[in-house]
């Protein structure tokens, strides 16, 4: 784990190829993606959006090992802002994004800065309480800001004072997110998504490469110690902490643009579990690896939530009744509604088994086949251990 | 005076629900350096303890209603009644005291399995993977009992004796009219014995001692030759039976759903974390007192000048806390840091 | 009289009811070795702890170079020029050796605060130079793509001197650096404390093993039950019968 996470020295060249690759990747999705059935707009900007959130997350948990149980606070509170761009100015996307992105700047600032008064699992704790927090404001007290359960909705008579001004107060029916008059919906919508995340990921490599970032990784790796190197942590964490609610604030407002709607279940404790599991999985401390993991979670509950109990009877089919009514009823444990268990055993497994997560586990498998490949000639790969503590 | 009192007891109601949980967790915490985010679990668990004990009496059998004599009805009569009569019905009127009964063996079960399957491999591993995986844990217990009982809450009733309300007002010489249930007083008596017993089992039994020292330096108790391992693993055990019974006990005051546990949980961490991390009388004490604020933060009056005080208020006293007494109220230095 | 870089002035410490240092007078002039030895419990550790601000004293003062140190916090106090070697090497040890002195460049460079994301740590070519010319220097230049997890206990200390010396600080605290060292590595790093003496920085150094004391001090200052005893050139403290009683002393006891 220790050499995966660690701070990767690389090249102009070597990081232009990375970007080049990834430019590609991403924005021929619809078409690699469409053998395996993921290549329709609404998934599709899905995965866009919640790479970018869990790129963000991973600047935080990554680089400096503060594990914060409390992101999908900063995702909503990005979607509310978004949306109330929409509803008050105008329906340009560049407006909402640049507002919500803002918002949860400020926010992240004031929780930022009363939870890394303390380290480790009190941090965890408190930004978990944070969370929660804000989720019962959003339904109680909040209600003028969020509609509550209604959530937060956009209505034809919103005053939208921008693009009343400049078009008129023509239509009766509710306008889509726009850019300077390009409707955002459908693949429109997802190319969109995808620009973003280019920069996104973009940004976040430039943060890892840079001295900021190898300083971060210290602070991961030993606090102490930098401390009397004559480092201020503190700043620092701030930093990474807002950096990384900024993501999440763009992620929300993402959201919003896809669908114009901001609810309070986005800010729940298990949509701040997600992100924390899509980054484990993929690979904390990785550049690929929390968008790897991102992609699997929502694709896999793309497919697990539509499939019910007459899907599974139908897939195992061919097996004797009495065995296809006993596999069905246990694998409809995990379809359907019950995809958080399946996410839960998921959590579980990774953490158990692979806690540097996919790329760890390629990377095991690379070192494993080039071993082999050398015949016998073993390889000084005391790196690939764990650090003992 | 009397909406005071009456806060005061309800304060306290949820305080020892919070006590509980914060103490299970700092014990477990203290003797196993591990954080357990699915100790909210247990508590879950122990109030589905009373829902499936309650299920399980009142299982029936349809059989024909006599009192309708116009047509064919039929009602569900529970085999208990048919079998024992009154004293079966007698029965399933208790099934919350009886609950609590069987919570003790099942969720020391359940605690040590817990224990011996799952948090034992990650002693040595860091505490954000014990995070992780508790947290994991907690998902799949709390999906697994939504699949089984539903999303729904699950009203329990407390045995008639106590349904009614106590004159706790005429107690007090204060006004006839205030009234409080009595199960709630019941429940808040037994958690404080529950609280009572626990401590008393640290401080005056040799187990509970050596329980305390190895709270307070591992290494040296292990040195002595002293198995301390499997004496956390019992007191793994013990902070689950203390939580499931306060869950149990909770179920006539709040119809427990699957997300029952998150909920407590986080609260019983903001309880551990004012209280001061590894403080067995901080969680407690903490635990009372945001309780009680709390329930004083939801008053009509309160609220009418900062609406919504009582959604935030224990966040609010957690920030200050942590911004004066970094370590908590009965923090020590050195614990957690 | 020569400049005096560290002035420890009447500090007084105590724990609980113990009195961890009790009148502490400690010059510290520029250039020079000064060693403070002492049995265990002494307070030397203490004693570092106070110079670089983890601990505040009750009472008393620790000027360094005219600033008062008391209260400050430890990145400042190393910003000003005060670096520290630990007595169990404090690395990081998720990283190469080369970006371990890397980041101690950095700090020297950047100061305790400094955010430029877009810079890229490809293009310090000047600081990579720097650093990897210090790690030639203790020694560990063929080690710097390694991890640092993989070093012996000699050559992690080695590692956080360079770490320390790249920042070119006024004053060197060493608490006990040949510490559960072999005889063949504590020498070693005898010769490059010395090597580092010629250039004239000055040092203070806790140790417990006189031949290092004697190797390297220009000055000594014996602790005892949290008070200077004796202080003086190598000579004069050999043959001082207090140190004598207070070490052997406490030895036979």
């Amino acid at each position: 784990m220790a050499s995966l996470t660690a701070f990767q020295p690389s090249t102009p060249k070597r990081d232009a190829i990375i970007m080049a690759v990834f430019a590609a990747v991403v924005l021929t999705a619809p078409i690699w993606l469409t053998p395996i059935g993921a290549s329709y707009p609404d998934l599709l900007q899905r995965f866009a959006i919640f790479g970018i959130f869990a790129i963000g997350f991973n600047i935080l948990f990554g680089l400096t090992g503060y594990l914060s149980f409390g992101h999908a606070a900063f995702l909503g509170v990005g979607s509310y802002a978004a949306v109330w761009m929409f509803k008050l100015l105008t329906m340009n996307v560049l407006v909402a994004i640049a507002f919500g992105v803002l918002v949860t700047a400020l926010f992240s600032i004031v929780i930022g800065y009363v939870c890394l008064r303390r380290s480790g699992i009190y941090f965890s704790i408190l930004t978990l309480a944070f969370a929660q927090m804000s989720y019962n404001m959003a339904y109680s007290v909040l209600t003028p800001i969020t509609n509550g359960e209604t959530a937060l909705i956009l209505e034809t008579a919103d005053p939208r004072i921008i693009d009343r001004a400049l078009l008129g107060d023509a239509k009766e029916a509710l306008p889509s997110p726009s850019l300077f008059g390009l409707e955002l919906t459908g693949y429109a919508a997802f190319y969109f998504c995808a620009v973003v995340l280019i920069l996104a990921f973009w940004v976040s490599l430039r943060i890892f490469r840079s001295p900021f970032g190898l300083k971060l990784l210290a602070i991961k790796s030993n606090q102490n110690r930098m401390i009397y190197t004559g480092y201020n942590t503190r700043p620092y964490l701030l930093v990474a902490f807002v950096i990384s609610g900024m993501y999440a604030g763009l992620a929300g407002s993402l959201m919003a643009i896809t669908d114009p709607l901001a609810g309070a279940e986005r800010m729940q404790w298990t949509a701040s579990g997600e992100v924390v599991l899509m980054t484990i999985l993929g690979g904390a401390g990785t550049l690929i690896g929390p968008l790897l993991g991102a992609g699997i979670i929502k694709y896999f509950e793309n497919i697990f939530s539509a499939v019910g109990k007459t899907q599974l009877s139908e897939l195992f089919a061919f097996l004797p009744d009495g065995l296809n009514e006993a596999l069905v009823g246990l694998m409809s444990l995990f379809v359907g509604e019950g995809w958080h268990l399946t996410l839960g055993v998921l959590f579980m497994l990774v953490v158990i088994f692979l806690p540097g997560g996919l790329m760890e586990g390629i990377k095991r498998l690379t070192d494993w086949a080039k071993s082999r490949r050398q015949g016998g000639e073993t390889v000084g790969d005391g790196a690939a251990h764990q650090p003992s503590e | 005076m009397d909406a005071l009192l009456l806060q005061l007891l309800n304060g306290l109601d949820k305080g020892a629900a919070y006590a509980l949980i914060a103490l299970g967790l700092t014990l477990v915490f203290g003797t196993l350096g591990v954080v357990n985010f699915a100790h909210g679990a247990l508590f879950m668990l122990g109030a589905f303890v009373a829902v499936s004990v309650n299920e399980l009496l009142t299982f029936s059998k349809r059989v024909k209603d006599e009192s309708v004599t116009f047509f064919d009805a039929y009602k569900e009569q529970p085999y208990l009644e048919i079998w024992l009569g009154d004293f079966g019905s007698a029965i399933i009127d208790w099934s919350v005291p009886i609950a609590i009964l069987a919570a003790i063996p099942i969720m020391l079960l359940i605690g040590l399995a817990m224990e011996r399957g799952l948090i034992r491999h990650f002693y040595k591993r860091s505490h954000a993977e014990q995070i992780l995986v508790t947290f994991g844990l907690a998902i799949v217990i709390g999906e697994i009992v939504k699949a089984t009982f539903g999303a729904n809450p699950i009203p329990q009733s407390a045995p008639e004796i106590v349904s009614g309300a106590a004159p706790v007002g005429a107690l007090f010489g204060l006004s006839e009219a205030l009234v409080y249930p009595w199960w709630r007083l019941v429940y808040l008596f037994s958690s404080l014995a529950i609280i009572g017993g626990v401590f008393a089992f640290l401080q005056f039994t040799t187990y509970g001692m050596v329980v305390r020292a190895g709270m307070a330096d591992r290494e040296t108790v292990g040195l002595l030759g002293i198995n301390i391992e499997r004496r956390f693993t019992i007191v793994f055990g013990i902070a689950a039976i203390v939580a499931g019974v306060a869950g149990v006990m909770y179920t006539p005051i709040l119809p427990p759903d699957y997300n029952l546990g998150m909920n407590f949980l986080v609260l019983s961490f903001v309880v551990v974390v004012v209280g001061g991390m590894g403080s067995l009388p901080g969680a407690v004490a903490a635990g009372f007192l945001l309780g009680v604020v709390q329930s004083f933060a939801s008053m009509g009056a309160v609220k009418e000048i900062v609406p919504g005080i009582d959604q935030i208020i224990i966040y609010l006293i957690a920030v200050a806390i942590l911004l004066t007494r970094p370590r908590g109220l009965l923090g020590r230095k050195g614990v957690m840091e | 009289m020569a400049n005096v870089v560290l002035d420890v002035s009447d500090v007084n410490k105590t724990f609980g009811g113990l009195q961890a240092l009790s009148h502490i007078n400690l010059q510290i002039e520029e250039g020079k070795t000064h060693a403070v030895i002492g049995p265990n419990g002494a307070g030397k550790s203490t004693l570092l702890n106070v110079c670089v601000g983890r601990l505040a004293p009750d009472t008393g003062a620790v000027m360094f170079d005219g600033v008062n140190l008391t209260g400050m916090d430890p990145y400042d106090i190393n910003q000003l020029g005060v670096a520290r070697v630990f007595q169990t090497p404090e690395i990081f040890l998720d990283l190469t050796l080369i970006q371990n002195v890397e980041i101690a460049a950095l700090a020297k460079r950047d100061g305790a605060f400094h955010f430029r994301p877009f810079r890229l740590m490809y293009k310090e070519k000047a600081l990579t130079e720097e650093a990897e010319h210090m790690l030639e220097d203790v020694g560990l230049y063929r080690l710097k793509d390694e991890h640092t997890g993989n070093l012996s206990r000699g050559d992690k200390r080695r590692l956080e001197l360079a770490m320390c010396l790249v920042q070119h600080p006024r004053l060197l605290l060493l608490d006990e650096p040949t510490a559960g060292m072999s005889r063949h590595d504590t020498n070693r790093t005898i010769d490059l404390l010395k090597r580092i003496k010629e250039r004239g920085m000055t040092k203070v150094i806790i140790e417990h093993d006189m031949h290092v004391v004697f190797s390297l001090a220009d000055k000594i200052s014996v602790l005892a039950q949290g008070a200077i005893i004796a202080e003086g050139a190598p000579d004069e403290i050999r043959g001082n019968p207090k140190v004598q009683e207070a070490y052997l002393g406490g030895a036979h006891v």
